[in-house]
């Protein structure tokens, strides 16, 4: 039982784990990016569909072939949300978190659209198996293995993915003009850091990140099961909650994605009836709510607050 | 030779803008509201291959085909603009609300509450009553608690509100599977007690009246009283606020209670006048879709009649063009709205900032080598009239986008 728990929330974890290192890149270069649940849902209908392709086209004879196609249309389906993110709120200078909203609106209505219209999408469950179970554990393998090492190589890829961008924010120059940027872009742009190049780069990297977010829960934990096409949504909207959570570090988030999905999955291992779970389900919202109360109320020194740029557009001219 | 990097003027130089006439600025949103209907046609036509035409006669039936259609379509736009007109008292103070989903979910839960546990048992006036009150305590709850919290310790009320939202869901999901009956699929049926008084026959007018009620009233709290103007301090700057006496707490937690107020009216109505039961989608994305509508009204509450006309027009038009082109998808008319923002939101830039394009006499500096890189500048040079308060089409993103890398890369250049 709590093999099986631990299983599952590790499991689900890389969806949020995605989805939260992706906004955080996108937050260090001072941008709040509203649209994730948008951009996840985009990434996972594209990879989805290329599936489809690959599965009616070619078969399931090649799995390597099955898991790098989808991925790779799915991180430049990422990369576009990002563009037309960028191009309204970096070069438009539109505000944040309206042109956010929009993407969200946007992204689900289109990925349902495109996806809902393919009658036999159901298909793409036959290759679900190839994305999980990289290391082929037995059923019955030892408890530790099995919740460490039964995964499919996205949740594997999702960490190393975190760690990277742990690495390249805070050690690295490119990261630290990107923090710059996002903390602030005036003063990064008086010395001589391309403000508009970091911007666009940092927020389609996140958003490719985040797209992979959708690909796995779609392909992965959902077993290659589109669902209602809103399941994304509520996971996006996690995402942006777990980057306030684990204080915008990607390496904290891994162990948060993991506390988060814990907290998701925690009612369908408790033994209690359908009502109750949806109480129990506001728990990862309400924790999400504490953390922010109290890092606004403890956080004297302000170590870890939001980028101070974040949501408020870059103009050279304006003083 | 290689130090010799060709030095060149930005392309397009940005101006911001202050002094553009009101009738103007309006002019251009109307104008890109209407190249975004356009658009949104032909983008119907691409995808279902019908003729534009056909597609907005189809448009037209679906929103006006009927009387009972055209009432819907008002009613569903009152919602919206009731919703849209809760907002924006928030959005003008620089108060990221954007949890105006669950203000209105709770407190339409807040009417059930009272509708299913003492309906039969007390008049349906005084049961009326009480679900008003019950609505106004869990509207104003949802909106007040984050407001609190920002106003003494500055919490982000943007990531606040939005897990409110999911709190309210959850907590309707629970309930209404409690009342509807642990074994049934959780789906609570229309209540038999606490119906709104229909006024003209219907669930219509109603709502059309309280929202006509709600715009004028905010229309004048905004423009003419004095909460109103300092609010609108309280937004342009916090410490101009303080400095002239406003105690911006107080402002925030007052706002906010305004705001949760008008919402518990969009959910009080939804609840006891329209579906008369809850469920997690009664209020079906419209708490999101009022923040863009909102916004692109510039929170003036004349303007956003009209974008949540076009909003919902858009929304009804598009299920009948589907319905009528046999596709059983509802998922497109998110899409066109979404498009909508988009060029809507893209058209805003033209009214805040001047776009000039790079001056003529002062030209390229001296070069050396005329290699076929300067036929490129030339032809920079031969057309230098970008796109001004045009409704962009996407062609004109496009173009605008690398005109833009090209500033990016020559300004770049300019620094070496």
């Amino acid at each position: 039982m709590l093999i099986m728990f631990l299983k599952n929330a590790i499991r689900l974890s890389a969806t949020f784990l995605y989805g939260a290192t992706g906004e955080i890149v996108i937050e260090k270069g001072g941008h709040l990016n509203l649209g994730i649940p948008g951009v996840m849902s985009i990434g996972a209908a594209a990879g989805c569909l290329t599936e489809y392709a690959l599965v009616t086209s070619i078969g399931n004879s090649s799995p390597a072939l099955l898991i790098l196609l989808p991925l790779l249309v799915t991180i430049l389906a990422g990369v576009l949300m990002g563009l037309l993110y960028c191009f309204l709120t970096v070069t438009l200078r539109a505000n944040q978190n309206v042109v956010g909203l929009a993407m969200t609106t946007f992204g689900i209505g289109l990925a349902g659209y495109l996806v809902n219209n393919e009658s036999d999408i159901y298909i793409i469950g036959s290759v679900g198996s190839v994305f999980n179970n990289m290391f082929n554990v037995p059923q019955d393998a030892n408890g530790f293995v099995q919740v460490f090492f039964s995964h499919g190589i996205l949740v594997y890829l999702a960490v190393i993915i975190a760690i990277a961008a742990q690495i390249v924010l805070s050690k690295t120059r490119l990261g630290l003009n990107l923090r710059a940027v996002g903390e602030n872009p005036a003063t990064a742009d008086a010395a001589g850091i391309n403000v508009t190049k970091y911007k666009y780069i940092s927020t389609c990297v996140g958003c490719a990140i985040s797209a992979i977010g959708g690909l796995f829960c779609i392909m992965d934990y959902m077993g290659g099961n589109w669902g209602d096409g809103y399941t994304l949504e509520g996971f996006g909207w996690l995402s942006l909650a777990l980057v306030i959570f684990t204080m915008w570090r990607p390496s904290l988030a891994i162990l948060g994605s993991i506390i988060f999905a814990g907290l998701y999955t925690f009612s369908n291992f408790a033994g209690i009836a359908a009502y109750q779970k949806d109480f129990v389900n506001i728990l990862p919202y309400a924790v999400t709510i504490v953390i922010l109360i109290l890092t606004s109320i403890f956080d004297k020194k302000k170590k870890v607050q939001p980028p101070a740029a974040l949501g408020v557009p870059y103009f050279r001219e304006e003083r | 030779m290689t130090k010799t990097k060709k030095i060149r003027e930005p392309l397009i130089h940005l101006v911001k803008r202050d002094d553009l006439p009101g009738w103007k600025a309006w002019g251009i949103r109307a104008l890109s509201i209407v190249g975004a209907f356009v658009f949104i046609c032909l983008l119907s036509f691409i995808v279902l291959k019908r003729s534009p035409f056909q597609i907005v006669k189809f448009m037209f039936e679906g929103a006006f085909g009927s009387k009972l259609s055209t009432l819907v379509l008002f009613r569903d736009l009152s919602i919206l603009l009731i919703i849209s007109l809760a907002v924006t008292p928030a959005f003008k103070m620089k108060f990221w609300n954007i949890g105006a989903e669950g203000q209105v979910l709770i407190s339409a839960w807040g009417a059930v509450l009272c509708m299913y546990y003492l309906g039969g048992k007390i008049p349906n006036g005084a049961l009326i009553f009480i679900m008003l009150l019950s609505s106004m305590t869990f509207g104003i709850l949802w909106a007040v608690i984050p407001a609190i919290f920002k106003a003494k310790w500055g919490t982000n009320e943007t990531l606040f509100t939005l897990m409110m939202n999911y709190i309210a869901i959850q907590i309707v999901l629970g309930s209404t599977k409690i009342w509807a009956g642990v074994t049934s699929t959780g789906v609570l049926h229309p209540l038999q007690y606490g119906h709104l008084p229909q006024v003209a026959g219907g669930d219509y007018a109603l709502s059309m009246i309280v929202a006509a009620v709600i715009t004028l009233l905010l229309f004048f709290y905004m423009r003419f009283s004095k909460h109103g103007y300092e609010l609108s301090v309280v937004g342009e700057s916090r410490n101009t606020a303080r400095y002239i006496g406003i105690s911006v707490p107080k402002v925030i937690v007052r706002t906010l209670v305004l705001s949760g107020a008008i919402c518990a009216v969009a959910g009080f109505l939804l609840a006891g006048g329209i579906m008369h039961t809850v469920g997690s989608g009664t209020v079906g994305g419209q708490g999101f879709t009022a923040v863009l509508v909102s916004w692109l009204a510039q929170f003036n509450p004349i303007a956003m009649i009209v974008v949540s006309f076009v909003v919902i027009f858009i929304s009804k038009g598009t299920t009948r063009v589907m319905e009528n082109c046999g596709i059983a998808n509802s998922f497109f008319s998110q899409v066109l709205t979404g498009t909508l923002f988009f060029i809507i939101i893209a058209c805003e830039f033209f009214i805040r900032y001047r776009v000039l394009p790079r001056k003529r006499h002062k030209a390229v500096a001296p070069r050396e080598d005329l290699d076929d890189d300067s036929v490129e500048v030339v032809e920079d040079f031969a057309e230098p009239d970008i796109v001004i308060e045009e409704p962009l089409s996407e062609a004109d993103d496009d173009k605008q986008e690398t005109r833009d890398e090209d500033v990016e890369h020559s300004q770049e250049e300019t620094v070496c």
